[in-house]
């Protein structure tokens, strides 16, 4: 979520009337001394964090794309041949395919989830615990709630297969068989996610004006068409926010799946984060796991642009 | 939300920094490589109190040298070996294995162990019979000294087998065909219960209601050239994994005796005698046998304490049954400790791999009674040491005796080939694609081999 808070929404600024500058007069004071210089400092650590954990690694990262590289041993330059492989690669296409099934299950779901539960904190549920209870599950390890639903929902041993078998119907293998494997982890981190992207839904719902509500019911308007002729639109700079996050976010999964499938069962989980790791860290394949991570750089930085672009998530319609 | 390839790249970067640094080691000679403390691994915790013994006794008979012993499961043990010699932090000496040491071998990890054997005079007859080449790499050098082995045989549930009218000996004198599976078929459908009561020779049996599995299901097998699983039935036939052991190049997946037994084997599944694999996610064999799931679970020697260790289960060891050749086959897998070609201690580490190499160690091994030492005097200490606690371990060492065992494969690109078979075989066993279909995972596991 680091994006986040790097660049905050311009939705989520858009929000209260623009206050006046009060730090006009402090920044003047300082102008004596040179902006720049105190601007550096403050921009120095984040910057050296950025050069050193960021770029660096990317730009080795891009370099080793090109490379064959075991992590013994040096490099060895092959051109595109790692690419070419991937074009061919079977298992490649199918990660594409199983992660953007992950992706549309869990973003739909969650989304609209998010929206219903944003929705509720607004308008009805007020007390801090129960809007502080929804962020529960997002408060909890990745892997650690990964383990409780591999095992809530076991096929032999789980709970919720014992209430399945208690109202009559079959056992189902969540995790086992092909068709729920991945839908099952979409599950999982729709649980784990929507209370955190209601939230942010929610900061979005306080930033509409009250006046917009009011002149809609002095017009008579009624509540399903407030939602969409107001709340939605207005919402929208937010909402696209959320979602070039929670896509990107959603395309990256990986320690649900590495703490339960592990790609299986045969390929059905082989996500393309799965699939970079096994290349790279199981099959000391560093070159070719570094290519595929460059494959999914582009794929997730074409994602966030169509989305900004087609959505436009940087304007509001509150001007 | 982190960016995981850029964390990844961040340890690659530093792992590769630190990696030029480690270079400087590992010269050997001088005092100070022969004493200090050396840093020893191993995965298995339940041997570490056994190796504990060792050390201690090591380092009364050399007081100069210490040895720090650390214990790290096998799902973490390899990553961290591997990062530890790209960063200059692997340990002196660890516990190696056969499927992961070509690749140390390669990228020149390990050192060649030929003049201090030929120096110190150590004895590589006293090892059963092979475990010491297994060591030997393609340059005919040795990168390790045996410590232990393993087989695989039967577990079984003895009241169960009681219950279904299968004797001791019925289950010791089991055969087996890809064809119709045998007495072997016929034992695990026997020891097949549904819920109603029936077993799975019996009229009316539902295959989609079973209270107990006749054989358990542990993976596809698909990682380890079917190890525990199948390897035991496939070798019967004539059929080998590589076209030579060690260091084949070529892969055997497409041979028609590999794919009858493995539609055979899957077909438990469909016949309901087995566990489907779907249903196994998760799932731990071993423990679904504890709980009485199942009857019969094929495993190895190394999990005689645990599958004795399970509370009110009267547990009996049958050997793998004999193929259509009359003769039975056991995978002989076999560790040996290695040491790491960054070490800054040398030669303490060489004597204490020699010391774990000994009699003198792999004895304090034995009384444990947790694995099958390499040497042979201590073998038979060791199965005397299960004697008394009340296993019979005949089921493995027979295959010894008998010499019906064989190597587990070893090949280069061992990690890249479980990851093309594991999704493979996970198909065939789960029903989803024919036994046929590993001809196509076959041809790309020998492209690996084919640059």
């Amino acid at each position: 979520m680091t994006t986040l808070t790097k660049q905050p929404g311009p939705g989520l600024a858009a929000g209260g009337p623009q206050k006046p500058r009060k730090r006009g007069k402090t920044a003047a004071e300082f102008r004596g001394t040179g902006d720049l210089k105190i601007a550096l400092f403050f921009i120095a650590p984040a910057m050296l964090g950025f050069v050193l954990f960021y770029l660096v690694p990317s730009i080795r990262g891009i370099y080793l794309s090109f490379t064959e590289y075991s992590i013994l041993g040096d490099p060895e330059w092959i051109g595109t041949r790692n690419y070419e492989r991937i074009a061919k690669d079977p298992l490649f296409w199918n990660a594409l395919g199983v992660t953007t099934q992950y992706v549309i299950i869990n973003i739909a779901l969650q989304t609209a989830l998010a929206l219903g539960i944003a929705l509720l904190m607004h308008r009805v549920a007020k007390s801090t615990l129960v809007r502080g209870a929804l962020l529960m599950p997002y408060l909890m390890a990745n892997v650690i709630a990964a383990l409780l639903w591999f095992w809530m929902l076991d096929y032999q041993i789980g709970i919720v297969n014992q209430l399945i078998e208690w109202v009559g119907l079959p056992r189902v293998a969540f995790f086992g068989s092909e068709q729920w494997a991945i839908p099952t982890q979409a599950l999982i981190n729709t649980w784990r996610h929507m209370g955190y992207t209601a939230l942010l839904i929610f900061a979005g719902l306080q930033a509409i004006p009250n006046s917009v509500y009011e002149a809609a019911s002095i017009d008579g308007s009624r509540a399903v068409s407030t939602f969409w002729r107001i709340t939605l639109p207005l919402l929208r700079p937010v909402l696209v926010l959320v979602l070039v996050v929670t896509v990107i976010g959603s395309f990256q999964v990986f320690d649900t799946v590495a703490v339960t499938t592990a790609g299986g069962p045969v390929n059905a989980t082989r996500v393309l984060q799965f699939y970079i790791y096994q290349r790279a860290f199981n099959e000391q394949d560093f070159g070719y796991g570094s290519a595929l991570a460059v494959i999914l750089f582009v794929i997730l930085a074409l994602v966030a642009f169509i989305q900004m672009k087609f959505l436009r998530g940087n304007q509001s319609d509150l001007d | 939300m982190m960016n995981k390839k850029a964390i990844g790249a961040v340890a690659v970067a530093a792992a590769a920094a630190l990696a030029l640094t480690a270079c400087g080691g590992g010269a050997s000679g001088g005092a100070e490589s022969a004493k200090g403390e050396i840093s020893y691994w191993l995965w298995d915790a339940n041997q570490l109190p056994a190796y504990q013994q060792c050390a201690t006794d090591f380092q009364k008979a050399n007081p100069d040298i210490k040895v720090k012993i650390t214990q790290t499961g096998w799902d973490d043990y390899w990553g961290k070996i591997t990062n530890g010699m790209a960063s200059g932090t692997a340990p002196d000496v660890f516990t190696n294995h056969l499927a992961k040491y070509p690749d140390f071998i390669k990228t020149k990890q390990l050192v060649a162990l030929d003049d201090a054997v030929a120096n110190d005079k150590v004895d590589l007859g006293q090892y059963n019979e092979g475990l010491a080449d297994l060591w030997v790499g393609q340059d005919g050098k040795r990168y390790g000294l045996p410590k232990d082995w393993d087989t695989i045989a039967l577990f079984y549930n003895k009241k169960m087998a009681a219950d279904a009218g299968l004797t001791a000996e019925q289950m010791g004198s089991l055969s087996w065909n890809p064809q119709d599976g045998g007495t072997y078929e016929k034992a695990i459908a026997r020891l097949t219960v549904d819920k109603s009561g029936k077993r799975g020779d019996e009229p009316g049996f539902d295959k989609n209601n079973v209270a107990i599995y006749g054989l358990g299901l542990e993976s596809s097998g698909g990682e380890n050239a079917g190890q525990t699983q199948w390897s035991f039935l496939a070798a019967t036939t004539g059929w080998t994994t590589t076209d030579k052991n060690p260091w084949g190049t070529h892969y055997n997946y497409d041979d028609k005796r590999l794919q009858d037994t493995i539609a055979w084997w899957a077909s438990l599944a469909e016949k309901g005698y087995m566990p489907k694999l779907e249903t196994t996610v998760g799932a731990n064999a071993a423990d679904n046998f504890g709980a009485g799931k199942a009857a019969i679970n094929s495993s190895g020697s190394w999990m005689i304490g645990q599958y004795t260790g399970y509370k009110g289960i009267n547990v009996g060891i049958a050997p793998t049954p004999a193929g259509p050749d009359g003769k039975r086959a056991s995978m002989f897998n076999g560790l040996a400790d290695s040491i790491w070609a960054g070490t800054k201690k040398k030669d303490a580490a060489i004597k204490w791999v020699e010391y774990l190499g000994s009699a003198a160690c792999q004895d304090v091994v034995a009384a444990k009674a947790v694995v099958f030492p390499a040497i042979k005097g201590s073998t038979d200490k060791a199965a005397a040491a299960f004697k008394a606690k009340g296993v019979d371990v005949n089921a493995f060492t027979q295959h010894v005796k008998d010499k019906t065992t064989f190597m587990l494969p070893i090949t280069d690109n061992a990690a890249k080939v479980s990851g093309i078979m594991k999704p493979a075989m996970d198909g065939v066993v789960a029903g989803k694609t024919p036994a046929s279909s590993l001809t196509a995972a076959n041809e790309q596991v020998n492209a690996l081999f084919a640059k």
